[in-house]
C-alpha cells in the first residue's frame, strides 16, 4: 500500500480525530459494525473523574454516595494508583463517548475504534440491551429523574430524600424484572402520567386497609389467600406498588432507582462479551488501518503496547491476581471464535460444527447479539482457549477441610470448568436469591421475604442493614426467611418496625 | 458522521455537590480524623490539607450479598501444578487470589481515604469555636459603607432616572393642570350647543356665542400647552451610603521564651499560637493581633519574628504583661475594642513577681478585658505564678487557665478554651 498515514506526531487535533472518526466508520461498516450515530465529546481529566463517579451518567441526582466515589477515585488517581479509564461510552442514541484531553492521537483512536463502534455496536446489537434498555429515551429520563428528585429535596428537605435514597440504593439490585419485558421509558410519558399516577397508587394500596367485614366464608377463603399470589422477585417494583403509608414522592423516587437499575442490569450481565466485542474490533480495526497504510509503525507500536496491558490476564499465584480479566478472557473468546471460523482444527469441528469453518463476520455477530456472558462462555469457550488460559476449578466447600482441585484443563475436565466458568457469570447465582413471599394482610401488615439458599451459601453480614432499609420503605416490620437446599425453612432476619 | 464536540469548558465541578453531601454525611468521622491529625503535625503544616481515613464499614453501603461459607466453585488462569482431584490448603485469608471472591474494588483495603482542601480542614478544624462575649460595636473608624436604596429625590444623574416614577408625575402633573380648563370647556360646549330659545335675543345671543367661541380656542391652546412631561416630573432613584457597623477585636498572644522554656515546650506555645491564629484569621476579617515575646524584658514583634525567632533569657512574667497594658491604653481604647489575651508560659517566674503580675491583671488589666486564657505548658508542678492566677479567676469569670502536658492536649485544650458558649 502506498497510502499516507493520517498522522505522524502524537499530538491529536479535532481535525485528526475527524478525519480518524471517517476512516473507522469506514473500516467498521466494511465489516458490518451496525451502530447508533456518534457523539464524541473531548473532556479533561477532572470531568473524566467527575463522569466515572456518576457511573457514567451524563445526568445524574445528587446523592453523597456519588460523592464518596468521586474522592475515592480522585484519591487513587492522584496517587498514581490508577490510570483513569480512557474512556466512558453511554448506551444512549445518538451514543455519547468521552474522549480525554491528555490522551495521545493513537489513544484518541483506539478509544473512537473501541467504544464509537465496538460498544456502540454492542448497545444496538445485543438482544439484552435491545430488550431492556431505551437507548433514545434515557438522557431524558435522566433528566426527568434528577429534576423530580432536586423538585422533591425542595420540598420535602434533602434529609428526607436521602433517607429514601440510600433505602432504595440498598435495594437496588433488586429492582429488576428478570424475566418480564420492561414497558419502554420516555421522559415525556413519564411527565404526563406521574401526576396521575401519584394518586392513582394511593387509592390502589387500600387493598391492604380494607377492615370491612367478609360475611362470605366463600369470599374469606379468596381473599385470604397469599398476598401477593405469586412470589415477587423485584423487591422495588413490589414496594413501589404496595407499600402501605407511603407518600407518592417516594413512591416515585422508588421508581426512578428501579429504572436506572434496569438500566444498568444488561451492563452487569454482559461485562465479558460487552468488553471482549469492543476489545476484538478495535484490535481488529487498528490492524485493519495498519494494513492500508493509514497509520505508521510508531502509532502501531504504541497501540500493541496499550492493548497487550488491556487484555493482560496475571495467573491465579501472581500478586497481581485480582480474579479473571473481562477484556482478557473477552477479547481471547472473541478471537478464538475468528480462528475456528478461518482455520478450524479437528478438536474444533469435533465440539463446535456450527462454528467450525462459517463465515467469521456473522458468526460474531450471532454470538454478540444473542447472548449474555453466561450463556456465552457456556456455548464458546473452546477446549484450546481453557489450554491456553491453563484453567483450572476450585470447589471450595467448607464441609471439608481443604480445597479442591475440581477439574483442569483437560479432556475430562473441559465441560467441567467451562461449566463453572459460566455459573461464575450468572448473576442469579451471585447474587442471593432473595423474593417478597407474603404480606400479612390480616394481621400486622408485615412482609416476609424468602431467601432460597445456593449451595448453602449463607447471607452477608449487612443484610440486616438492608433488612432496616426495607422496614423503613415498607413502613411495617420486615422477615426474612431462609430456605436451605433441603427445603428447611427457617427465619434468619427480622426488622420489626 | 460523528459529531465531535469540545466539552472541555464546561465546568468540571459536576461533582462538587455530591462531594460536600460525603463531607456533611461523615462530618463526626472527618472532624476525628482532623483532630488526630493536627496532633501529629509540625508547626508549619497545621493549616496544609489532609488525608482523611474512615473505616470502610462506616461508609458501605450494605447489600445483599453472599457470605463466607457454602460449597462454591471458582474458576481461575495460569494452572501451573494441580490436576483434577489434587487437595490443597485453603489459603490464609483468601490470599493467592482463591476461595472467595475479591473485595468490590478489586482491593482489600480497610480504610477509606480521600484527601479534603486546606479551607475544608480548617472548616472541620475550627467547627463551632468562637470569641466569647464579642459584643462592643464601635462606629468611629468605619471603613466600609454599603450603598442602600433610600427612595427618590428630584435631583440626580440622567442615569438613575426613574421612568415609572417621573411618568407618574407627569400624569398627574397633566391631569392636574388641564382638567379646570376642560371643565370649563366642556361648559363652554353645552353652552354653545343650548336650544335657541327665542328670536328676541338673537342679536345678543350671537354675539354670547361669539365670546364663548373665542374662550374655547384660548382654552383648547392652554391645554394643548401644558407640557407632556416637564423637568418637574423626573425623580431620580436615590441612593445613600450606610456605614457598615463592624466589630473591632484585638487579640495579644503573650508567649514566655525564657531559657526555661525548652525546645518542645516552645514548640507547644507556639503550636497553641498558630491555632489561636489561624483560627482568629478564619473566622473574623477584621481583628487585630499583638504579639508580644518576652523573657526578663517583653518585646512587640510581628508575626514572622513571634513564631521563628530564637531569643532567650530569665522569665519576668509582668514584664509582658506591663507593655501588654501600655499597649491597650495607647492603642486600643476600651470603649471601641473588644480585647482578648491568650497567655503561654512554662509557669517558671521569678518568685516576687508573680503577685505582681495578679495585681497587674485583677486591678488594670482584667477591667478592660473580654476574655483572658492562661495555658501553662508541661508544668511539673504549679509555681507561684499558677497560684497567684488562681486568686484572679476567682475574681473574674472571664478569666480562664488551662495546662497542657504535651502535644496531645492542644487541641482539646484550645477547643476548651474557646468553644462557642450558649448566648
Amino acid at each position: 500500500m502506498s497510502r499516507q498515514p493520517i498522522s505522524e506526531g502524537s499530538e491529536w487535533s479535532f481535525e485528526l480525530i475527524e478525519r480518524y472518526d471517517r476512516e473507522i466508520a469506514r473500516v467498521a461498516a466494511d465489516f458490518g459494525l451496525d451502530t447508533y450515530p456518534n457523539q464524541i465529546e473531548v473532556i479533561s481529566a477532572e470531568q473524566m473523574m467527575d463522569a466515572y463517579s456518576s457511573v457514567g451518567m451524563p445526568v445524574g441526582y445528587h446523592h453523597w454516595s456519588y460523592g464518596k466515589q468521586f474522592l475515592g477515585v480522585e484519591q487513587r488517581y492522584k496517587r498514581g494508583q490508577m490510570g483513569l479509564a480512557y474512556e466512558i461510552v453511554i448506551n444512549s442514541n445518538p451514543c455519547i463517548a468521552y474522549l480525554m484531553e491528555e490522551n495521545t492521537m493513537m489513544m484518541q483512536a483506539l478509544v473512537i475504534a473501541h467504544a464509537c463502534y465496538g460498544h456502540n455496536s454492542f448497545f444496538k446489537g445485543n438482544y439484552l440491551f435491545q430488550t431492556w434498555t431505551n437507548a433514545d429515551a434515557i438522557i431524558d429520563y435522566l433528566l426527568f429523574a434528577r429534576n423530580y428528585i432536586a423538585e422533591c429535596e425542595q420540598r420535602y428537605g434533602e434529609e428526607e430524600v436521602e433517607l429514601v435514597l440510600d433505602s432504595c440504593h440498598a435495594l437496588m439490585n433488586y429492582g429488576v424484572d428478570r424475566y418480564r419485558r420492561p414497558s419502554r421509558l420516555s421522559a415525556e410519558r413519564e411527565r404526563v402520567r406521574q401526576r396521575e399516577r401519584e394518586a392513582y397508587l394511593q387509592l390502589q394500596v387500600n387493598e391492604l386497609w380494607r377492615t370491612i367485614p367478609i360475611k362470605d366464608a366463600a369470599e374469606r377463603e379468596r381473599v385470604e389467600q397469599r398476598f401477593p399470589a405469586e412470589p415477587q422477585e423485584n423487591l422495588l417494583y413490589f414496594i413501589e406498588k404496595n407499600a402501605p403509608l407511603m407518600e407518592p414522592w417516594k413512591r416515585e423516587i422508588v421508581r426512578i432507582v428501579r429504572k436506572l437499575a434496569q438500566y444498568f442490569y444488561p451492563q452487569r450481565q454482559t461485562q465479558v462479551m460487552n468488553e471482549g466485542w469492543a476489545t476484538f474490533w478495535h484490535y481488529t480495526l487498528m490492524n485493519q488501518l495498519y494494513d492500508e497504510g493509514l497509520v505508521t509503525d510508531g502509532f502501531m507500536i504504541e497501540f500493541l503496547q496499550s492493548h497487550t496491558n488491556v487484555v493482560a490476564q496475571p495467573p491465579y499465584n501472581s500478586r497481581y491476581y485480582g480474579g479473571i480479566n473481562p477484556y482478557a478472557l473477552g477479547f481471547a473468546m472473541m478471537s478464538d471464535i475468528r480462528r475456528m471460523c478461518e482455520e478450524p482444527t479437528q478438536e474444533d469441528i469435533r465440539w463446535f460444527p456450527d462454528v467450525a469453518g462459517s463465515d467469521w463476520i456473522k458468526t460474531l455477530h450471532f454470538a454478540m447479539r444473542n447472548f449474555k456472558d453466561e450463556s456465552f462462555i457456556a456455548q464458546y469457550l473452546s477446549p484450546k482457549l481453557m489450554r491456553e488460559l491453563r484453567l483450572f476449578s476450585v470447589l471450595d466447600d467448607d464441609a471439608n477441610d481443604m480445597l479442591e482441585i475440581a477439574a483442569i484443563h483437560d479432556d475430562d475436565g473441559y465441560r467441567r470448568v467451562r461449566q463453572a466458568l459460566a455459573e461464575q457469570y450468572n448473576l442469579g447465582n451471585r447474587e442471593p436469591n432473595i423474593q417478597v413471599h407474603k404480606v400479612d394482610l390480616r394481621g400486622d401488615r408485615s412482609l416476609t421475604l424468602h431467601h432460597t439458599q445456593h449451595k448453602r451459601q449463607p447471607l452477608g453480614e449487612s443484610s440486616d442493614e438492608v433488612l432496616r432499609h426495607l422496614a423503613r420503605l415498607w413502613g411495617f416490620s420486615v422477615r426474612l426467611e431462609t430456605t436451605s437446599e433441603d427445603g428447611h425453612v427457617e427465619l434468619t432476619h427480622e426488622c420489626l418496625a | 458522521m460523528s459529531a465531535i464536540i469540545d466539552r472541555r469548558l464546561n465546568g468540571k465541578n459536576k461533582s462538587a455537590v455530591n462531594r460536600q453531601r460525603f463531607l456533611r454525611r461523615y462530618r463526626q468521622q472527618i472532624k476525628d480524623a482532623v483532630t488526630d491529625a493536627v496532633n501529629g503535625r509540625s508547626i508549619t503544616e497545621v493549616d496544609k490539607g489532609e488525608r482523611i481515613n474512615i473505616p470502610t464499614k462506616d461508609v458501605g453501603e450494605p447489600i445483599f450479598h453472599h457470605g463466607k461459607g457454602g460449597r462454591r466453585e471458582s474458576v481461575h488462569p495460569g494452572n501451573d501444578e494441580f490436576v483434577a482431584g489434587d487437595r490443597v490448603q485453603r489459603p490464609p485469608g483468601g490470599g493467592a487470589g482463591k476461595g472467595g471472591e475479591a473485595s468490590k474494588d478489586g482491593e482489600g483495603e480497610d480504610d477509606f481515604v480521600f484527601q479534603i482542601s486546606r479551607e475544608e480542614f480548617l472548616e472541620f478544624f475550627f467547627d463551632d469555636l468562637a470569641l466569647p462575649d464579642l459584643v462592643k460595636t464601635q462606629l468611629a473608624r468605619i471603613t466600609e459603607h454599603k450603598m442602600v436604596r433610600a427612595g427618590y429625590s428630584s435631583d440626580g444623574v440622567p442615569t438613575n432616572i426613574n421612568v415609572v416614577r417621573s411618568l407618574r408625575g407627569a400624569l398627574a402633573r397633566r391631569i392636574a393642570l388641564r382638567s379646570p380648563l376642560e371643565r370649563r370647556l366642556a361648559e363652554i360646549e353645552q353652552a354653545i350647543d343650548a336650544p335657541e330659545s327665542g328670536d328676541a335675543h338673537d342679536a345678543k345671543r350671537a354675539d354670547d356665542v361669539c365670546a364663548l367661541r373665542e374662550e374655547a380656542r384660548k382654552l383648547r391652546q392652554r391645554i394643548a400647552a401644558v407640557p407632556w412631561i416637564d423637568t418637574f416630573d423626573l425623580r431620580y432613584n436615590n441612593r445613600i451610603k450606610q456605614p457598615k457597623p463592624t466589630t473591632q477585636a484585638v487579640m495579644f498572644c503573650l508567649m514566655d521564651v525564657s531559657g526555661s522554656m525548652d525546645e518542645s515546650r516552645k514548640d507547644i506555645a507556639k503550636r497553641f499560637f498558630i491555632l489561636l491564629y489561624l483560627f482568629l484569621k478564619r473566622n473574623y476579617e477584621r481583628i487585630d493581633v499583638v504579639f508580644i515575646r518576652h523573657h526578663t524584658i517583653a518585646k512587640e514583634v510581628d508575626e514572622n519574628d513571634f513564631f521563628h525567632s530564637r531569643e532567650t533569657g530569665g522569665t519576668v512574667v509582668s514584664s509582658a504583661l506591663e507593655l501588654m497594658y501600655e499597649i491597650i491604653r495607647e492603642r486600643y481604647p476600651t470603649n471601641q475594642w473588644n480585647i482578648y489575651a491568650a497567655q503561654a508560659s512554662d509557669g517558671d517566674n521569678w518568685d516576687d513577681d508573680s503577685p505582681r503580675c495578679r495585681e497587674l491583671l485583677a486591678n488594670a488589666i482584667m477591667p478592660c478585658l473580654q476574655y483572658f486564657a492562661y495555658v501553662e505548658i508541661a508544668a511539673n508542678t504549679h509555681q507561684s505564678l499558677w497560684r497567684e492566677y488562681e486568686r484572679v479567676q476567682s475574681l473574674y469569670e472571664n478569666f480562664s487557665m488551662e495546662t497542657i502536658a504535651s502535644a496531645q492536649d492542644i487541641y482539646p485544650v484550645f477547643r476548651e478554651l474557646f468553644k462557642k458558649q450558649a448566648a
